[in-house]
């Protein structure tokens, strides 16, 4: 099992250089260095430049250099935690995000979690209750979750609670709490305001993996082995539990992999609805404004995020498939 | 037993019937030795239908699939003659009625019956607020006329022509969907829109698809060093988040471009990621299919690789790639969707639902004028056909079902 952790770390390293390249040739793409346009815009504001400051940057940053040197730069500063400079802020990227990144990572988080907890056992009711009057229900609820846009979703929530309530649901804290300092009332407030986004964020997600659940545990049902362990007596429910339910969990399991990034992309448009203190909003301004070093750090943050979460469900899948674990993993 | 008069193999000879021979009848028929093979044209239809057939019949047996086909198939014949079917053009602004309600439309005035037909508005500005309240009073009717002429349009852009469907009384108006902040009907706008958002999906699929069928049917045919780093490849895409990467795509697309430009590029990045999931559906079916005799038979004969995958291997499972192909759709819609939705895909005067949907960002817009969210419909009923089709064509594709 140690081997097998220690194998899957490994490939994470090329992964992350490959995706880091990715990352760094889409910032890079937009024609001009970001200086010169730095500059300019401040020019054209009439703002003092301060050459030397300029001038710094572009050392700093290797601005001046061929592509490979740069990117070379870029990802060495990373892994010292230099995460670059943000030239909409005048700031470096690190004082900029502020807890923005811990906070997307725990939106993110429990938006799995979520999604877990409510499709298992919806998915193991509509399973051992197909063509009931439940199944379909939650069937019909379970298409539209999947076919509405996740924004779509926040929008017609704050819409209600705007008539309803006449009150604003957006945002993951309570305003008093915005700058102030990390404390026990505001992890409270934080936790208070969490379950709307993780709700519409991962109302998608909950849908296609009760579908999956259902269609897993289906199959399994018609086997024969589950007419004999009847015939012989088993419980019905002692069976469930003991046979196809842990063989419809590894799909269940594996899917993080996937599920994982959808999360991720779902909250970004999300908390451009909802406001969130996340990377959305400010991913979304930094690309717009083409302010490459912030937009380049939460693009890697999420890449990173995401290459993480596979890594877990892979070792979760390890724990759970002993095929996997003993690297027969070569699947065709 | 051919007559009567044989004598049993044992015992004694049996002896013969004293009435008249039993008659016996012969058919004097030309014999034939296939008659128990020959099929009825009932039985003939069925067993000797092509593979294409019964995935046809299977698929009709999907209720749901075949509703959902038709709705498809309607949806996309409306976008043919949009400009017909819009009550007004795409553009038309009506400045006397900004952000206007929904007008129902009634057949009966009272207990009379009118034919179709919508109530006028009158609107008033509130003191308070500014804000602009519409009011129907029952005092003004205005018929719906049918086949009228109304705003001119190019249809496509060939000829000039003022004749739609339904156009409002002279000097009334039809707004059945509401209109807007430049006072746009929305019903117009919507199926103007469908245009481009159904279109988009397609293309982007089909950019897909090539990406998909080439990278996937190369590393599963080729194998080897191919294989894996297409494999890696696949993997890194797939851990991907995928809407910050469009984000990052679209904010690339040069502000200069011209709209038509950029609905281009916004395809070729919707279809830039997407294709992983088909690469791979046809990398594991290539491996698997590419050890069976035909194959190493064509090889045998010097096909060249291109001409093997794409004339032998390719075909023996179409069938699937159509149905994940459909699968794939919907996702480019809600792509499409979001990117304009924020603002980083298409652009005015482009119209697709999702520019639409951007104009109902705000909440406090979208609670004075509910009806902004509309385009929303169209997606989401959009996006279930597609969903319901790609399952009825995958279930109708297997031939163990």
């Amino acid at each position: 099992m140690f081997g097998y952790v220690l194998r899957r770390l490994f490939i994470m390293i090329p992964t992350l250089l490959v995706i880091s390249f990715l990352v760094f040739a889409i910032i890079q793409a937009p024609p001009g260095d970001y200086l010169s346009s730095y500059l300019s815009e401040l020019q054209s504001q009439g703002e003092a430049v301060n050459p030397q400051k300029i001038e710094y940057l572009r050392k700093q940053y290797g601005l001046d250099r061929p592509f490979y040197e740069q990117y070379f730069i870029w990802v060495t500063n990373l892994l010292q935690g230099d995460m670059g400079y943000s030239f909409e802020f005048s700031l470096p990227v690190s004082k900029v995000v502020g807890d923005r990144l811990a906070l997307t990572a725990v939106v993110s988080v429990a938006t799995v979690l979520f999604v877990w907890l409510v499709s298992f056992p919806i998915g193991i009711y509509s399973a051992t209750h197909q063509y009931s009057l439940g199944d379909y229900g939650l069937s019909i609820i379970g298409f539209i979750g999947m076919a509405t846009p996740s924004f779509l979703l926040a929008l017609v929530m704050l819409y209600f609670a705007n008539v309803w309530f006449g009150t604003s649901i957006g945002g993951l804290m309570d305003p008093v709490y915005l700058d102030e300092p990390w404390s026990w009332g505001k992890a409270q407030s934080v936790l208070a305001h969490l379950w709307l986004p993780v709700v519409v964020i991962g109302a998608s997600g909950t849908a296609s993996q009760i579908r999956r659940l259902r269609a897993n545990l289906l199959d399994e049902l018609q086997k024969q082995y589950v007419v004999t362990a009847r015939a012989k007596g088993l419980p019905r429910g002692r069976l469930l539990v003991k046979y196809p339910l842990r063989l419809s969990l590894n799909p269940f399991i594996a899917d993080i992999g996937t599920l994982l990034p959808e999360m991720v992309s779902g909250a970004v448009i999300v908390s451009v609805v909802l406001s969130l203190p996340t990377t959305g909003p400010m991913l979304l301004d930094a690309l717009r404004s083409q302010d490459m070093f912030l937009a380049g750090s939460f693009l890697m943050f999420l890449a990173l995020l995401t290459v993480i979460g596979v890594f877990v469900s892979d070792v979760l899948l390890g724990f759970l498939d002993p095929r996997i674990r003993l690297g027969a993993g070569a699947t065709k | 037993m051919t007559s009567l008069v044989d004598d049993p193999p044992h015992g004694r000879p049996r002896r013969r019937p004293l009435a008249e021979p039993m008659p016996h009848q012969v058919s004097t028929d030309p014999f034939d030795p296939l008659s128990i093979e020959r099929l009825s044209p009932e039985q003939e239809r069925y067993y000797l239908a092509s593979q294409w057939k019964m995935m046809w019949w299977k698929f009709l047996r999907h209720r749901l699939a075949v509703v959902a086909g038709i709705f498809l198939l309607v949806s996309y014949a409306t976008i043919l003659a949009s400009e017909f079917l819009a009550p007004y053009s795409l553009h038309s602004r009506h400045v006397d009625h900004i952000y206007a309600p929904p007008q129902g439309i009634h057949l009966f005035d009272g207990n009379r019956f009118v034919g179709p037909f919508v109530y006028g508005y009158s609107h008033a500005l509130t003191r308070a607020n500014l804000q602009r309240v519409y009011t129907a009073p029952r005092s003004q009717l205005q018929p719906m006329r049918f086949l009228c002429s109304g705003d001119k349009y190019y249809f496509w852009g060939l000829f000039e022509s003022d004749v739609h469907l339904v156009c409002p009384a002279p000097g009334g108006t039809l707004f059945l969907l509401g209109t807007d902040r430049l006072g746009r009907d929305m019903l117009s706008r919507i199926l103007y829109g469908a245009r481009i958002s159904l279109t988009i999906g397609l293309l982007g699929v089909s950019v897909s698809f090539l990406l998909g069928v080439t990278i996937g049917g190369l590393a599963g045919y080729h194998g080897g060093w191919v294989d894996n780093v297409s494999q890696r490849l696949i993997e890194v895409l797939r851990s991907l988040p995928h809407i910050p990467l469009w984000l990052a795509l679209a904010a690339i697309l040069p502000v200069t471009w011209s709209p038509i430009l950029i609905y281009f590029g916004i395809t070729i990045i919707l279809g830039l990621l997407d294709w992983t999931g088909l690469a791979r559906a046809v990398r594991s079916k290539l491996l698997s299919l590419r050890e069976e005799d035909f194959c190493v038979a064509a090889q045998l004969m010097g096909a060249r690789p291109q001409r093997i995958i794409a004339r032998h291997l390719l075909p023996s499972f179409t069938s699937h790639l159509i149905a994940s192909v459909t699968l794939a759709v919907p996702n480019m819609i809600l792509g499409e969707t979001a990117l304009s939705f924020l603002g980083l895909g298409l652009r005015q005067p482009i119209t697709s639902w999702g520019v639409l949907l951007s104009e109902a960002q705000n909440v406090s817009v979208v609670a004075l004028y509910p009806w902004l969210l509309l385009p929303a419909v169209p997606v989401i009923l959009v996006v279930l056909a597609f969903n319901f089709l790609g399952d009825g064509l995958r279930d109708a594709a297997d031939p163990y079902k």
